[in-house]
């Protein structure tokens, strides 16, 4: 959906803030918050897809008003009460005032480093040949769907040429809504800066996005 | 725009949201849903094992060893497994190379897509509003953020990981490191410099 999250090329706000010799986290609680976001998904059972949604579709003010990990907690605890593994009075309370949902598994730790190792691999078996072929000119379509997609606004309309055919892979907008992996083409699209931004852009500038067959018409 | 401001953050709100973690925790522990000794890890190994160090390995080994650079510019992921370095957030790795000619950034606009094998988890300045906005628009603007500039000749590609593709720029090796060895070329490696918004350091920056 069209939400806060899609930042690429919107106007300029401010310049990029490195910070000297940053820690891994700012606070006790972006540590807990980042490994509850990441033990949860056992239990709860959702994908990558389903969270990114969960974080996203929300007012982009509200989106833009929260730090990095508060957007993943405010997405964790939505997905939580969703599924009804927990309920609003518990958080507020502090202690689990309902009995537990039964799940099948839950993330150990003698299962971690075999967790983190595997991963989560989004490459699926093909069933069928690609529509395009490197070289060949492609526009990424003008959408706007209500659900979750991952071709970001600053490309859509726009004509690029494909880079890399990348394999066949889990297909984020259907993978979000619980429709099924329905695995799709996906492919490196490269725009040159001056397609993108127009006349003033950067001469020497190209910019890539990956896309999955569906977001692309030939050009 | 607060990610880059969350520091500013007035106190009360820092509370409520340690509190509201610490709660959940404790929710979730109550109903068996989590193994609080495997948070611990997870934190742990993403504090202390996984890191820029790992990905300036594979670019002193790829420095090093030609073959193992082609492998790696080749096909990314078992290049980089041959170090040991997999996983989460990493699945489907891509290794990008720098020339005279041609500079490469990566950004993730839409949210904090990031290679954690090889570079460990994003820095706050990566995920916040300025670098998603502006790197695909004005990457020499980023650059300069930086403090640094490439000949307006130089090209620059800029790669959006909007997939779960993971890219990992290969810097240029800096001169003077003729005979070097692999450990003492992974110490010029910056993270930066493998995210494309900084450049190796050079033989006098160490010692």
């Amino acid at each position: 959906m069209d939400g806060g999250q899609d930042m690429g090329g919107v106007p300029w706000s401010g310049p990029v803030a490195p910070e000297p010799n940053e820690p891994t986290f700012h606070a006790e609680w972006e540590r807990r918050a980042f490994a509850l976001t990441l033990a949860m998904s056992m239990p709860g059972g959702w994908n990558i897809d389903m969270s990114r949604f969960a974080r996203e579709n929300r007012p982009p003010d509200e989106y833009h008003a929260m730090s990095y990990y508060q957007i993943w907690l405010a997405g964790l605890e939505r997905l939580m009460l969703e599924r009804k593994l927990i309920a609003e009075d518990e958080v507020a309370a502090g202690k689990s005032l309902h009995p537990a949902k039964p799940v099948t598994r839950i993330l150990t730790s003698d299962g971690v480093a075999a967790v983190l190792h595997r991963g989560g691999p989004t490459e699926r078996e093909t069933t069928h040949p690609a529509r395009f072929a490197v070289g060949a000119g492609v526009r990424a379509k003008t959408m706007n769907p209500p659900t979750h997609t991952r071709l970001p606004g600053y490309v859509r309309g726009h004509v690029g040429t494909i880079e890399r055919v990348l394999g066949y892979h889990v297909f984020p907008d259907s993978n979000a809504t619980g429709k099924g992996e329905d695995p799709q083409w996906l492919y490196t699209v490269s725009f040159n800066g001056a397609e993108l931004w127009g006349k003033d852009s950067d001469p020497a500038l190209d910019i890539s996005i990956d896309a999955w067959e569906p977001y692309l018409d030939p050009a | 725009m607060s990610e880059h401001h969350h520091h500013d953050h007035d106190h009360s709100e820092l509370s409520e949201t340690e509190l509201r973690v610490r709660a959940l925790e404790t929710v979730l522990t109550e109903k068996g849903y989590i193994d609080p000794a495997a948070l611990d890890l997870l934190i742990e190994t993403y504090e202390t094992r996984v890191g820029p160090r790992n990905g300036a390995r594979v670019v002193a080994r790829a420095w090093s060893d030609g073959a193992y650079r082609a492998r790696l510019l080749a096909d990314g992921s078992p290049a980089i497994g041959e170090l040991g370095f997999a996983g989460r957030q990493g699945e489907h790795l891509i290794a990008v190379e720098n020339t005279p000619d041609l500079h490469n950034m990566v950004v993730c606009t839409l949210c904090s897509c990031y290679p954690w094998p090889v570079l460990g988890l994003p820095p706050v300045w990566y995920k916040s509003a300025p670098y998603r906005n502006k790197a695909v628009k004005d990457p020499r603007g980023v650059l300069a953020d930086f403090g640094f500039e490439l000949p307006q000749t130089t090209k620059i590609r800029v790669w959006d990981s909007t997939a779960e593709i993971r890219y990992l720029v290969l810097p240029m090796r800096p001169a003077g490191t003729e005979g070097w060895s692999e450990e003492r070329l992974a110490d010029l490696v910056t993270r930066d410099s493998m995210i494309g918004t900084g450049l190796p350091k050079q033989p006098h920056e160490v010692a």
